[in-house]
């Protein structure tokens, strides 16, 4: 198993930040996830072996963060947030028009994996609702016709 | 629905190459306090110190550590958080001799629905919220602190990485601090997706590398946090307040709000309104002046029908109780909370079930799983709800909501149970004509196409 040169780095860092291996991990699993896709279970186990955890104590960690997945995902990840503030300015008409353009439903992915979806909690876009995140990306005042525009620039950049 | 063609009053831009960054508003009723550097590139360390940046820090260096904390606690600085605890009263907790380090955490999980306002704060001043970070230090003896930013804020992760990085190179950060002898660390830490995260024992737990499940108090953060060691959680906006009052002095800050909410507060106004946006008011601010001016009134000539005041967790106010003043102990007297300042507008297009359903799907998404009348009342509660949004409730529902979401209140080892129960109770309350006009099979008098039945 291998990580990138800025993974490895970044993990020897933050090692020395706090008095056990294990604070480290939560932030770990995500630029580990970031990488790869998804935590697979090789990667599971390196990270174990490296803040001197079991694999089981570090999948404890991961079922609890609604961010971390264990399963495969789109290259985009479109997250929709259909919270309250959201919810009053049109969030949900944008998750319905993603679903129907996207062909899938929540945590779906598409059959060429570039695209999932998600139906998510409060991203902090309330102030510019509705809002939606594609990776760690924010798109905010959308309307469909913006969302499709979103989705087509990510196409045309996952396709090039 | 229609999404509203507002332009927003763009400030000069100063843009970092590749972020997209949130749109800032601004009304003349404003007092910039926290919100001084908005949008003048204070992420950059020259600016920020051309901008009086790190000269607080270093007043507080020649300062007693107690003359800090009693300057804090006097100025009237209350947890932005939403539980608006005095911070100096709160940082007076810690333990002077203690055998174990001492931590300073800033909470930057940011995740309360409404709440966009730490965001801002990260984004462009991140200096701000570490001075501040330093500063508690000198107070508590501390020398040692830690930035949690919430997972999805990824980019402000490297802006506040950044900014850490430019500090330490100045010799800002690390030993001997501005040359002053004094040591301070500071590190940042992300999340991966959690609201119970911002939950200050649920936030340790978290920084531990653990699932964030709340511990029981006492012992308080104060006394026994991080690592077993005593350790001050404080909201970001609450850690970048710190700074100004250094310099202003406890009395300017505390005589910019109203007695005992001493300052200003980022209020993020979202919803049915004309001009959303996040503006610094003074404490005490009226909450029907905020909707009608500064948030510039409901579109296309609708009403207002309600107002979540701070944040998901408070309960709603009727368009009857909103001529008030927003600090915290006028918002308790008027049966609600100040909370996180996630003012959050509701138009009589809504339909206050649903409304009340979108809540506590949250909260079921969101509960850790530790406390079973939290646990299992969310998940009672959303399927309740649902079934009463889609037609299939009965007259006995609408009293078992209530009498489920009372049940809840205070029974959890955090707040999470009582954030979910409070604005339920408050919807069931106030518009019990509206769960009433959904009953005997009637489809939801709001929705055209009759209600979904929340599934997820």
């Amino acid at each position: 198993m291998k990580f990138s040169d800025q993974f490895e780095s970044r993990l020897a860092e933050m090692l020395t930040h706090y008095p056990t291996k294990r604070s480290a991990l939560v932030p770990t699993l995500l630029y580990a996830q970031d990488e790869l896709g998804f935590l697979s279970d090789e990667a599971i186990a390196e990270i174990a072996s490296r803040v001197d955890l079991t694999e089981l104590e570090v999948r404890n960690v991961i079922s609890y963060y609604s961010m971390l997945t264990t399963k495969p995902r789109g290259k985009y990840n479109v997250q929709v947030c259909t919270n309250i503030a959201c919810l009053l300015r049109g969030g949900e008409e944008i998750l319905d028009h993603c679903k129907k353009k996207l062909g899938i439903g929540h945590k779906g992915t598409t059959p060429d994996g570039l695209f999932s979806l998600e139906e998510v909690e409060c991203i902090g876009g309330c102030s510019w609702a509705p809002a939606a995140q594609v990776n760690y990306d924010f798109h905010e005042n959308l309307t469909p016709q913006q969302m499709d525009k979103v989705l087509d620039e990510y196409k045309r950049k996952g396709t090039q | 629905m229609v999404i509203f063609g507002w332009r927003f009053f763009k400030l000069p831009n100063y843009k970092l190459p590749n972020y997209k960054m949130a749109s800032l508003v601004s009304h003349p009723d404003e007092v910039k306090v926290v919100s001084k550097r908005f949008g003048k590139g204070a992420t950059s360390i020259d600016r920020y110190l051309e901008l009086d940046g790190y000269k607080a820090v270093q007043k507080a260096l020649s300062m007693k550590p107690d003359d800090i904390t009693a300057l804090v606690k006097d100025s009237g600085l209350r947890g932005r958080g939403g539980a608006g605890f005095n911070a100096g009263l709160k940082w007076s907790f810690v333990p002077k001799q203690s055998p174990k380090p001492k931590y300073i955490l800033c909470n930057g999980d940011e995740s309360e629905p409404g709440t966009c306002k730490d965001r801002l704060i990260f984004e462009h001043d991140p200096h701000a919220v570490i001075e501040g970070v330093i500063i508690a230090g000198i107070a508590v003896g501390s020398h040692t602190g830690y930035i949690y930013i919430r997972g999805e804020y990824r980019y402000l992760s490297e802006i506040m990485q950044k900014a850490i990085r430019d500090a330490y190179a100045r010799g800002f950060l690390g030993k001997n601090i501005f040359g002053s002898g004094y040591d301070f660390d500071v590190y940042w830490h992300g999340g991966a997706g959690a609201y119970e995260v911002g939950e200050e024992s649920a936030l340790m737990e978290s920084l531990e590398g653990k699932r964030g499940i709340p511990r029981i108090r006492p012992p308080f953060p104060a006394v026994v946090g991080l690592w077993g060691g005593p350790t001050v959680i404080n909201n970001a906006e609450t850690l970048a307040s710190v700074p100004h009052i250094i310099l202003g002095g406890a009395d300017w800050y505390a005589k910019l709000g109203t007695p005992k909410n001493g300052g200003t507060r980022l209020f993020c106004l979202s919803g049915h309104l004309n001009r959303p946006g996040v503006y610094e008011l003074p404490m005490g601010y009226n909450l029907k002046k905020m909707i009608y001016e500064v948030g510039g009134g409901i579109p296309n000539g609708r009403n207002l029908k309600a107002v979540v005041p701070g944040g998901s967790s408070t309960p709603v106010l009727t368009p009857a109780e909103i001529d008030v003043p927003m600090d915290f102990d006028a918002m308790t007297k008027a049966g609600t909370m100040l909370g996180s300042g996630g003012v959050v507008v509701v138009d009589d297009t809504t339909c206050m079930v649903k409304f009340a359903l979108r809540i506590m799907k949250f909260y079921q998404h969101e509960s850790c799983g530790w406390c079973i009348p939290c646990r299992e009342g969310t998940d009672w509660l959303k399927k309740t709800l649902s079934r009463f949004h889609s037609g299939g409730g009965v007259r006995k529902d609408i009293d078992n909501i209530q009498y489920l979401a009372e049940n809840m209140l205070g029974r959890t080892f955090c707040p999470l149970g009582d954030a979910a129960a409070m604005p339920t109770i408050s919807i069931v309350k106030k518009f019990r004509k509206e769960f009433e006009d959904h009953l005997d099979g009637r489809p939801c008098p709001f929705e055209k196409a009759g209600a979904e039945l929340v599934t997820a």
